[in-house]
């Protein structure tokens, strides 16, 4: 049976060698639980706003590097917010705007 | 019903000091700035998912150890089941697999994460590890022995590879000298380990 | 839509795999297997990855796999076996074995 190496997107994982697997299991923080809930709302609604695969595709997206240096959340936040601009539901401008507001505001508390 | 994964440190006392933590609350004030949907919408997406836990599968399994007609319907048409059962699991297509003395289920999904949510809970780190999703379809029996699972080899051990629409539930077998135990003793008893297929369900009397 | 394969049909997975979306796993492609079950029609993903959402059902299926067959070093049990859910156009008709 021929395998073609150069096919095989990061994400697509099955059958590779890997180490041992740590039991390992954490608490999920409300930041978490937050992005986790946009998924399955904007995902449910009718008509939805964007689709679990657009999720998935997007995490796929991610360089390798990227991909093992983020956390699983970090992933799912950045591949909703890539939906989200796609389909049209936020702008680049007003995340942008958005970002910068969250930013200050949060830096300012720490002086 | 509370799972023990409730996070204690759920918080509003901890600020965010990362580019995601910035991102998330960027995003979820933007979505309901622009009236999609509501922070109440929010909180009850997150309390929704706190109140699913293993214990929902466990009663599930606990059914159809006592039910073998339950049993029977479970395997075939497992939403119907569940539903008959009075559980609310939402529309997932759910397949539940029976471990029997032949054949050894395994769950996994290679591609991502999927998972039977609305009746486990949120799946544990190690079963969305690098480790896990590439060695689980590979080298299996190996996979099971590190949680302490030793499958004799005149079992076959069955992987499923959730690539699609199916959510899958392992039924695992019950432990013997049981026959005594209520149903709630019987739910009691099985983790959501053994519901994933990587452990099974112990007893032991004491 | 009328399924194209049956339980107990022998199929193969297909190979071509292009820059995209795809949840037909890489270590299945070319493979040959049986179909377990008919399992239901679902929208593509690989269609709904790229926002439409309208796109029409299609035929899922479960495949069983011998991991024997899946893996040439396969550590384990020779009635071992391998389930994935496979969408109709990653399957062709397989010549099933004479013995």
């Amino acid at each position: 049976m021929e395998r073609d190496l150069t096919s095989r997107s990061h994400h697509d994982m099955g059958g590779l060698e890997a180490g041992h697997i740590k039991p390992v299991e954490h608490n999920y923080e409300l930041w978490e639980k937050n992005v986790d809930a946009l998924l399955v709302l904007l995902t449910s609604m009718s008509p939805k706003l964007m689709s679990v695969d657009q999720l998935r595709k997007g995490i796929e997206s991610l360089p390798p590097d990227a991909y093992e240096k983020m956390s699983y959340y970090e992933r799912w936040i950045f591949s909703i917010t890539q939906a989200l601009q796609y389909n049209g539901v936020l702008t680049t401008k007003e995340l942008s705007r958005k970002l910068e507001e969250v930013q200050s505001r949060y830096e300012t508390e720490k002086v | 019903m509370k799972t023990s994964s409730t996070n204690e440190r759920d918080t509003k006392n901890i600020p965010p000091t990362t580019y995601y933590q910035f991102l998330e609350i960027s995003v979820r004030e933007l979505l309901i700035e622009k009236g999609v949907l509501s922070d109440e919408d929010i909180r009850n997406a997150v309390k929704e998912m706190d109140s699913r836990g293993p214990e929902l599968g466990a009663q599930v399994v606990a059914r159809a150890w006592v039910d073998p007609q339950f049993k029977q319907s479970l395997l075939q048409d497992a939403p119907s089941a569940v539903k008959a059962l009075g559980l609310e699991i939402g529309p997932v297509h759910l397949l539940v697999v029976e471990n029997t003395p032949e054949v050894h289920n395994l769950i996994v999904c290679t591609l991502c994460s999927c998972y039977p949510r609305s009746l486990l809970g949120l799946p544990p780190d190690w079963y969305k590890s690098r480790e896990y999703r590439s060695r689980a379809v590979r080298e299996p029996r190996s996979v099971l022995l590190e949680f302490g699972t030793d499958i004799s080899d005149e079992v076959e051990v069955r992987v499923h590879d959730s690539t699609a629409d199916l959510r899958y539930l392992v039924l695992p077998q019950r432990p013997e000298g049981t026959g005594h135990l209520t149903e709630d003793e019987l739910a009691a008893l099985v983790k959501r380990d053994s519901m994933i297929g990587i452990t099974e369900v112990c007893f032991s009397a004491i | 839509m009328i399924p194209l394969f049956q339980t107990g049909n022998a199929v193969r997975v297909r190979k071509g795999s292009p820059p995209g979306h795809i949840r037909t796993p890489f270590y299945v492609r070319g493979c040959k297997g049986v179909i377990e079950r008919v399992a239901g029609e679902y929208r593509n993903p690989e269609e709904l990855a790229f926002g439409r959402f309208d796109t029409p059902v299609v035929p899922l299926y479960r495949v069983r796999f011998q991991q024997q067959e899946v893996w040439p070093d396969y550590q384990g049990s020779p009635q071992d076996s391998l389930d994935v859910e496979i969408f109709e156009f990653w399957l062709e008709p397989a010549n099933p074995e004479k013995t």
